[in-house]
This record gives structure tokens, sequence and C-alpha cells, in this order.
């Protein structure tokens, strides 16, 4: 069992999160030439390696919000948790 | 290479069973070989062993960090099938389905092939609608597919769930009766034995470090028992895939995410047909010592732990206790994970790549292990000629650049709830 640490509620079971996947990802800006590679690099391609990995989840049993966690991939320790609005350092 | 029979069994216990060859040498690698393969789980042992069967290449390595028969191929609910709508998918895995009915034969290793059936239960007049459907695309393919109505699913396992006042009633069933099991770590051993046979290095404890790639061609791996030169290298590392191409500088739509799988003790002979539960994500089978083998969700976030988390567990095995109540009295004896290379369209990926000599094999989702034939054959083909053969045309890596998805079950890029 994970405990994530909702910005917005404090610590709660993984049970009241579900997963929305890696949030480094970047939608390519608008008004701008977008290459065939930069919508794969958006929509398919994902680095999705072993250790620390940035993603969104969302507290859906909970306050409803999206957020950014931090975990390991391998031993699935936390380290951070953001707002989903805050920036990744 | 010493021939299993009948006669050698007999003679081997005049020795007390000692005196048996190794099925597999243990080698340590040469400067320089033809191909090597990364990953010595099944689809890369296959891919050796059609290399050498089927193309005469014998210069081989297989490369493995761990040992044969520890990864996935070691960690599956070894359901084989060929219950596909796509054609691409569908003539795929039925050529698959051929190697498996020979391969015992083939591989002169009992690998213990039971076809014995799979049912895809049905809870709904629309799932009974897609699963017509889908049958028709199969037997226009030549794959044997049998709608079943809510009775003659009932008299097949008369255990599952067929009370009145149940959340999701069984309407009815697909079933592809040629579909079925097989014993996972002889399909391993067997294909070790007769590739090492013919001259292929198996190379355990052996991990990679990096590539050597010069002018847009591949020329050797670096590896923590040295530097091997080759002409061509096939990656077939199943979860471990993006891994290795963030050291190629590659981006994969690919994810690793973890699946598990249960046995619960064993009992007396109750199901003899892989049944899957059709309103969620759960799939059991009966071994032959007994154990009710059983699977379903992948744990729902990037992972590469090897080992699952519970509350998975135990949404799956609900699921599984709504499909056959009798499962609720069975303790649960061992349960494991793997880390699978799910792909953004659940279809798997076998292709040349930009780097010359370099090919690629992933993205098998949650049916690497049926797969293992039909993919070692045709990953061999493709490095073996350096082009792919028709049967893995549809599994290319750019097909997600083009837009020619093979969305079996369209689920979109969301690969851990697929």
């Amino acid at each position: 069992m994970l405990y994530i640490k909702c910005p917005h509620c404090g610590m709660r079971s993984q049970n009241e999160f579900s997963y929305g996947g890696d949030a480094s990802v970047k939608r390519p800006e608008l008004n701008k030439e977008i290459s065939d590679q930069e919508w794969d690099n958006f929509v398919y391609n994902r680095k999705s390696l072993r250790g620390k990995h940035w993603e969104l989840w969302q507290h859906l049993s909970g306050c409803r919000q999206w957020i950014k966690v931090q975990r390991d991939t391998a031993t699935h320790e936390i380290f951070n948790t953001l707002k989903a609005e805050e920036e990744i350092n | 290479m010493q021939n299993y029979s009948i006669f050698s069994l007999i003679k081997n216990a005049f020795s007390n069973h000692e005196k048996w060859d190794l099925a597999w040498k243990d080698p340590s690698p040469k400067k320089e070989y033809d191909v090597v393969i990364i990953g010595g789980g099944g689809h890369g042992l296959a891919t050796a062993y059609y290399l050498a069967k089927e193309h005469q290449i014998t210069n081989v390595a297989i490369i493995e960090k761990g040992w044969i028969g520890g990864g996935n191929v070691g960690r599956n609910t070894t359901i084989i099938r060929s219950n596909y709508m796509h054609d691409d998918n569908g003539l795929f895995s039925e050529f698959g389905m051929d190697l498996w009915r020979r391969m015992s034969q083939d591989l002169n290793y009992n690998v213990m092939f039971s076809p014995r059936g799979i049912i895809n239960l049905a809870h709904s007049d629309a799932q009974m609608n897609v699963y017509a459907r889908r049958g028709n695309s199969m037997r226009l393919n030549g794959i044997d597919a049998v709608l079943l109505n809510r009775e003659q699913v009932q008299e097949i396992i008369p255990m599952a769930d067929f009370s009145e006042n149940v959340r999701f009633p069984i309407f009815g069933g697909l079933m592809q009766p040629s579909a079925g099991t097989a014993r996972h770590d002889a399909v391993a051993w067997g294909y070790a034995r007769q590739a090492d046979s013919m001259g292929v290095d198996i190379i355990q404890n052996c991990e990679v470090i990096g590539f050597d790639v010069s002018a847009g061609k591949i020329t050797g791996v670096r590896t923590s028992r040295g530097d091997i030169k080759a002409k061509k290298i096939g990656l077939c590392v199943a979860g471990s895939t993006n891994i290795l191409a963030e050291k190629l500088n590659m981006r994969l739509p690919i994810e690793t995410h973890l699946l598990q799988a249960c046995v619960s003790e064993p009992v007396k002979p109750v199901l003899d047909k892989v049944v899957t539960f059709g309103a969620g994500h759960f799939y059991i089978s009966q071994s032959d010592k007994g154990e009710m083998v059983m699977g379903g969700d992948l744990d729902g976030y990037n992972s590469y732990a090897q080992r699952g988390n519970l509350p998975t567990l135990q949404h799956v095995l609900t699921e599984g206790i709504a499909m056959m109540p009798f499962l609720s009295k069975l303790k649960m004896l061992r349960t494991w994970g793997g880390i699978m290379d799910m792909s953004m369209d659940g279809s798997p990926i076998i292709d040349k790549t930009h780097i010359e000599g370099l090919y690629l094999n992933c993205g098998w989702c949650y049916g690497g292990f049926k797969a293992t034939p039909a993919s070692g054959w045709t990953f061999a083909h493709t490095i073996a000629q350096d082009k792919v053969h028709k049967l893995n045309a549809g599994y290319s890596l750019n097909r997600f650049n083009t837009g020619h998805l093979l969305d079996e079950k369209g689920l979109g890029t969301k690969t851990w709830i697929s």
C-alpha cells in the first residue's frame, strides 16, 4: 500500500487516488509549427525509467484535485508531492 | 546433445540420474558474434533458436542480466491463445499456435502444451455482440471460435456464479477451443537447450552497460563481462526496454508496469478451461498440480518492482470471487509480479530501428508468453534477412507516427488501465 501526501488533504492511502501517468510530458505549444516528432513525444513516447519519476495522481476519493508526485519506480518511495499548477524543479 | 526419451530415462536410472548432460553450457563471452540477442527470456531464447534452425546463423550470443527462466517467462500465467480480432494480431498468433502444437516434438522437451480451450465471459447483450464480431473475425482468419449462450457456458463451467441476483450475470461467452496452457519453465529450458546444442552461447549474469554505435550502425555492446563486438543486436528485454532505449538515446511508445499473478493451494480438478471475467480483468486456470492460477490488472502506476502491491491483488481476487464464489474458500499459496513492457496501443513491436543492425522486440503487454514462438520466429527472420516478415509487418515501430495503430481493445494511450 502506498501512502501519498496530498498537498491539499495530507497523508492518505493509495486507495483514494487514481493514477494519471508521466507528469513531465508537456503538450506542444499552440500557434507554433509542431513537428510530427513533437506530437509523437507528447502522445506516445515515454522515458519510463527505473528510479525517480514525476507522475500525476488524482485524489479521486478525496478533494478530487490533480497532484504531482515524485516516486521511485523500483522502491515506491515517495520523495515529494506538488499541487498540479506547481512547476517541477 | 543427449536425446530425451523413455530409453534415455531408463538408461540414466541405472546411474541414479547423476550422469545426465547439462541442458546448456555456461560459456564466457567471446570477443565477437554475428548476432547478439539481449535478454535470455522466452523471446530471446526462441529468437536464437530460430536464427540457428531457420537461418543457419549459429555464431550467436544471448546475454542475460539474471538467469535463464528468472524473468517474465517464469512469472506468467501460461495462457496460450490467438483470439484476436485484428488480422495482424490474429494471423501472427495463429502462426504461433501451430508452433505451440509442434513444440514438444521440435524441442525434444515436454512443454506440457494443454489445448484445453479459453472462454471469455460476456455479461451483457452488447458484450455478446462484440464477441460475436470478434469470433467472426477469428473464423475468417482460420482461428476456431465458438459463441456460447448462458446455458452452454453453464454446462462447461458450472462452478461459476449463475445465480439470479448477481451484479454481472453471465450472458454467454466466446470460446477458442484450441487455446490452452503450457509449462512456462519448460518452454525457456527447451529453447535454451536446443539453441545451446546448435552453437548459441547463453551468457548469464551479464548486464548491458552501453552500446557502441558508429556512423549510424551498431558495432557492439558493452557488458559487465566485457565488450562484445556484434554485427547485429536484437533487444528482447520486455520491461527493461526503456532502460536500454535510454542508453541508445531512443524514446519509445512503451511504459514499464507491474503485473501480478497468484496461485491458490492445490485442490482436486475442478476447472478444465481457461476462463476470463468479462466485466473486469481477471483470468483463471487450474494447473496440473491443482493450484488455481490467477491474474488480472496491472498495479496501476509505472513500476520496476517485480513484486506486487496488495490493493491490486485484493481488487483482482474480488473479481474472481464475483465470477466463481468457491474461490473465497481457497488459501493463497504464492503471489508474484513481473514488469511488463506496455505499449501505447496494446500491441507489440517487432521491427528494425533507425540504427543499422539494431532490432527491437518489445511491447508485449499482457500477452508475451503465448507469443514466445511466433515472436522468436519472426524476430529471427527480421534480424537474419534485415527485413520484417509479413507476419510482423503490422508490428512496426513507426505505426505510432503514421497512425496505423493496432488497438485491439481501443483503450488509448493510458497503458496502466488497458
